[in-house]
């Protein structure tokens, strides 16, 4: 096999892995926020939120 | 006082919530700036020189020794929030060491699978079990057995001081990857870049790896912050979850 073959396929490799990576993180953090929202939809919130605030302070993970 | 200011600010950071809000406004801009030095580092690569002895396969170097180097890096990362754990029994950290072992250990099987790539036509062969290939596998397993026994536990606490101990037991194999090619004898190289002496690579081939070991590396922490707020938002979802199976327990 040709050298470009051997830098072509490194690449390729590295670019699946990465777009896969990025796209996992990217999904997952798509499908927290739904779930989040559904929560929030159905009226259960975190005990340190404010009932009508928009924005929370304090709280752990 | 500057001291007892930065120590507020790094505090307000260790808050969770306060954490979402840093993310959310910094995340854009780590992305975009990811995405230029990529753009950069990959033009330069296409339009540097061949290697007068390996051709236009040096190309191969500008993946392959980023990925590497993050396999390292993201071990330390967790190393270090590994002691967060267990010193400050800090909740980010927990996170923090979670959130960035699968990203470990998808740059180190970058590192292994472009090793092989460019060892096949530069060595003749796709893999020797020599002193830095070996080293580099144990720490894909060991970023692979962190996985699972994460996702094995139930309690993300007790699973997140387990790991830390593991975290830091396994650190041992940083400093035997790093300088393995210096112990024993390895088909692999020595280094080349991080010497003592200053990098002995020509200019030609360092200006793209380093642009892009950067944005390599700030792919990195861009991904890192994700999936550090990702996995407080699993664990808000779960607390929300058992909060409001309580409440129907109550009203039943």
């Amino acid at each position: 096999m040709s050298h470009t073959f051997y830098i072509a396929a490194s690449y390729v490799v590295a670019a699946i892995i990465t777009l896969c990576l990025i796209g996992w993180v990217w999904f997952d953090g798509r499908a927290r926020q739904k779930e989040l929202a559904e929560l929030e939809a159905s009226g259960i919130r975190r005990r340190s939120a404010k009932p009508v605030a928009t924005t929370e302070t304090g709280g752990a993970a | 006082m500057p001291e007892s200011l930065a120590i507020t600010k790094f505090s307000d950071l260790a808050n969770p919530t306060r954490f979402l809000g840093l993310a959310a406004r910094i995340l854009p801009w780590m992305a975009g700036i990811t995405a230029i030095l990529f753009a950069i580092g990959l033009y330069l690569t296409f339009a540097s020189e061949g290697d007068y002895q390996q051709g236009m396969t040096v190309r191969i170097m500008y993946v392959h020794v980023p990925a590497a180097w993050l396999s390292m890096m993201c071990y330390s990362v967790m190393a270090a929030s590994a002691i967060g754990t267990l010193v400050w029994r800090h909740p980010l950290a927990d996170v923090s060491h979670k959130a960035a072992a699968p990203l470990g250990a998808a740059f180190t099987l970058i590192a292994l699978a472009t090793g092989s790539l460019w060892g096949k036509p530069m060595w003749g062969t796709w893999w020797v079990w020599d002193a830095r290939l070996t080293s580099v596998f144990v720490l894909f397993l060991m970023y692979l057995g962190l996985i699972a026994l994460n996702r094995a536990m139930d309690d993300p606490g007790k699973a997140a001081r387990v790991s830390a101990v593991l975290i830091l037991v396994g650190f041992v194999n940083i400093p035997i990857i790093k300088f393995s090619v210096d112990w024993w004898n390895t088909l692999h190289q020595p280094a080349s870049v991080i010497r003592l002496d200053g990098p002995t690579i020509d200019k030609e081939f360092l200006w793209p790896l380093l642009i892009m070991a950067i944005a390599f590396t700030l792919l990195f922490f861009t991904l890192h912050i994700a999936a550090m707020r990702n996995e407080i938002w699993r664990r808000r979802v779960s607390a929300q979850r058992r909060m409001a199976a309580r409440m129907a327990g109550k009203e039943a």
